[in-house]
């Protein structure tokens, strides 16, 4: 069995965690093994519908009152006693902020290592091989496992959805055995960042602005084309984040976050090898710079050399004019 | 405090393809960025509440060298864990040499502070392994940390949003770039770095059977990234070039 843990935020499955399963369906039928899924929290049982509506054959509760709000201790030790008693041969997470978190916790706890925030998944002899970024994607280096479950987490954006079917499967509800001292590290808020609604990792359009953005008041023509480009996410280069011009979780690159989004426009951004290192991996890029001989046209797609403060404005209103038809 | 020595961020890598290992011949090696924070961290918090900082490191003998910087910037103690291993990629076999440490050298801890991850093996995954094995609360990707007694709250980054986690002492806490500004070390703390002996804890000390150091993820293939192709650049006027580029977003890109 390929298990896939689904997270659960703001009362809904994370479409990341619907792209797990969707890859692990693919490699499971090539594979043999079906694939399924675990929700873990309280009051979690009305979304597995969704999940076997994107390929799960079974879909696993742990409820708990305890479970309400994330915990990695808490959440880790409820899947542990799952995972002994089911024993999948995978077990995959998304490589979100809490999958990130919470995986290694379990593997741990389980003996076992894990691969993280792998980009490609393959059927070697019957185990799972995984191809991962290291170096923030200055190398790609790949993996299989020789432990059980051989456990991975899979980057987001990067896995296509299977088309949805309205499928049923099996429910299986299972006791969750757990103490108020085992919930050691409690979410006691969430805290909403202004403005920040999607996140680089998770976008299919990354808008990043460098240097030659000038002044943090700049950004906003930036954010004037997240609002008009669908799925799209603000980034910024590293000295446009030391200069403090915006927020370091937009951050892309080696010492940021590492992006593979279908397009990544970066404006004003010169192109250090630590940068490029983290978007390179980018479907289509796009560049606008002045300086003809920037780094960061020898990656991109299309090109401008030209001023961004002159390009933004009529690039918006072709993007609506196209947008509108 | 844990940290890793790694090739620095301006580092180009190459892949000798026959060891399938990175190729360390004229690499600068540097105590890993996020390290740094860690380490800033720890000190302003024996600053403020008193205590005693200690930096671990699992490596070989050249890893003496980012000890001194801790040691430069401030730490009181710095000890080497040696291991030759190299880069193993398996995070669960270095958070099992750390637990080992804390659990039969260096016993007493009110916090365990890393870097959010190396740069480089970008596994992000010893903290919250540590704080596994050890049965400790863990806060990871932290970006502010207040301690008040016994108890702590952490702000952790997540999508488009923080987290606001509360947890008791002792703690795992992983540092993210925002989490403090790390200073420089003084002329006057590298002279102190310099006398300071760095103690050097072996595996063999710490009774390891050697099946449990045994690497249980394989690297298969390393490579480089695929070459880009190059695009097209132009230079029209502004108004030209705009809409020259909304089209290839249209006709190419197909995101519009």
């Amino acid at each position: 069995m390929i298990l896939v843990y689904m997270e659960c935020r703001d009362g809904k499955i994370k479409k990341s965690s619907l792209e797990v399963l969707s890859e692990a369906k693919r490699r499971g039928e090539e594979m043999s093994m079906e694939a399924s899924a675990v929700l873990v929290g309280h009051g979690v049982d009305a979304l597995a519908p969704e999940a076997f509506r994107y390929g799960a054959s079974k879909v696993f509760i742990l409820d708990n009152t305890l479970l309400s709000r994330y915990s990695p201790s808490g959440h880790a030790q409820a899947l542990v006693s799952l995972t002994e008693e089911i024993k999948p041969e995978i077990f995959l997470f998304a490589a979100t902020s809490m999958g990130k978190d919470l995986s290694p916790r379990l593997a741990a706890r389980l003996g076992v290592s894990l691969a993280p925030d792998c980009i490609q998944t393959a059927n070697k002899d019957g185990k799972l091989e995984v191809k991962r970024p290291i170096f923030a994607g200055k190398a790609f280096a790949s993996f299989t496992f020789k432990t059980s479950p051989q456990m991975a987490t899979l980057r987001p954006n990067v896995f296509p959805l299977i088309e949805p079917v309205d499928s049923q499967g099996e429910t299986i509800k299972k006791e969750v055995v757990i103490r108020e001292d085992q919930v050691k590290d409690k979410v006691a808020e969430v805290v909403k960042a202004e403005g920040a609604d999607l996140d680089v990792t998770e976008a299919d359009i990354i808008v990043t602005g460098g240097r030659g953005m000038k002044g943090p008041e700049n950004f906003d023509l930036l954010r004037e084309l997240t609002a008009i480009l669908p799925h799209s996410a603000l980034g910024a280069s590293r000295s446009a984040v030391d200069a403090e011009w915006i927020d370091h979780q937009h951050q892309v690159g080696q010492t940021g976050k590492t992006v593979s989004p279908s397009l990544y426009m970066a404006f004003g951004v010169s192109g250090a090898i630590q940068h490029l290192a983290g978007m390179s991996s980018s479907k289509f890029i796009v560049a606008v710079n002045k300086d003809p001989d920037a780094p960061i046209f020898k990656v991109a797609d299309f090109g401008i050399v030209g001023d961004l403060f002159q390009v933004i404005p009529p690039l918006k209103e072709e993007l609506k004019k196209i947008l509108s038809e | 405090m844990f940290v890793k020595r790694v090739p620095d961020t301006e580092s180009k890598i190459k892949i000798n393809h026959e060891t399938n290992s990175i190729n360390e011949e004229g690499l600068n090696f540097v105590l890993s960025p996020y390290d740094e924070y860690a380490v800033e961290e720890a000190l302003q918090i024996k600053e403020a509440k008193g205590g005693q900082v200690t930096v671990f490191s699992v490596g070989s003998e050249e890893t003496k060298t980012i000890l001194k910087k801790c040691l430069a910037m401030g730490a009181d103690e710095a000890v080497l864990i040696n291991d030759d291993e190299g880069e193993t990629f398996d995070g669960l076999r270095t958070a099992k040499i750390i637990a080992k440490v804390l659990k039969t050298k260096y016993t007493e801890f009110d916090l365990l502070l890393f870097g959010k991850q190396s740069v480089g093996a970008d596994n992000a995954i010893v903290p919250s392994m540590v704080a596994a094995i050890l049965d400790l609360p863990q806060v990871t990707v932290v970006t502010k940390l207040e301690l008040e007694g016994n108890t702590g709250s952490a702000h952790r980054e997540i999508e488009g949003a923080g987290e606001k986690v509360i947890f008791s002492l002792p703690a795992v806490i992983s540092a993210q770039k925002g989490l403090n500004e790390p200073r420089y070390e003084t002329l006057k703390g590298i002279m102190a770095a310099k006398r300071k002996e760095i103690p050097v804890v072996t595996l063999a000390e710490l009774g390891f059977q050697s099946e449990e150091l045994e690497v249980k993820i394989e690297l298969t293939k390393m490579e480089s990234p695929p070459a880009r192709e190059a695009g097209k650049i132009i230079e029209d006027e502004p108004g030209e070039a705009a809409k020259k580029l909304a089209e290839f977003l249209r006709q190419d890109v197909k995101v519009i």
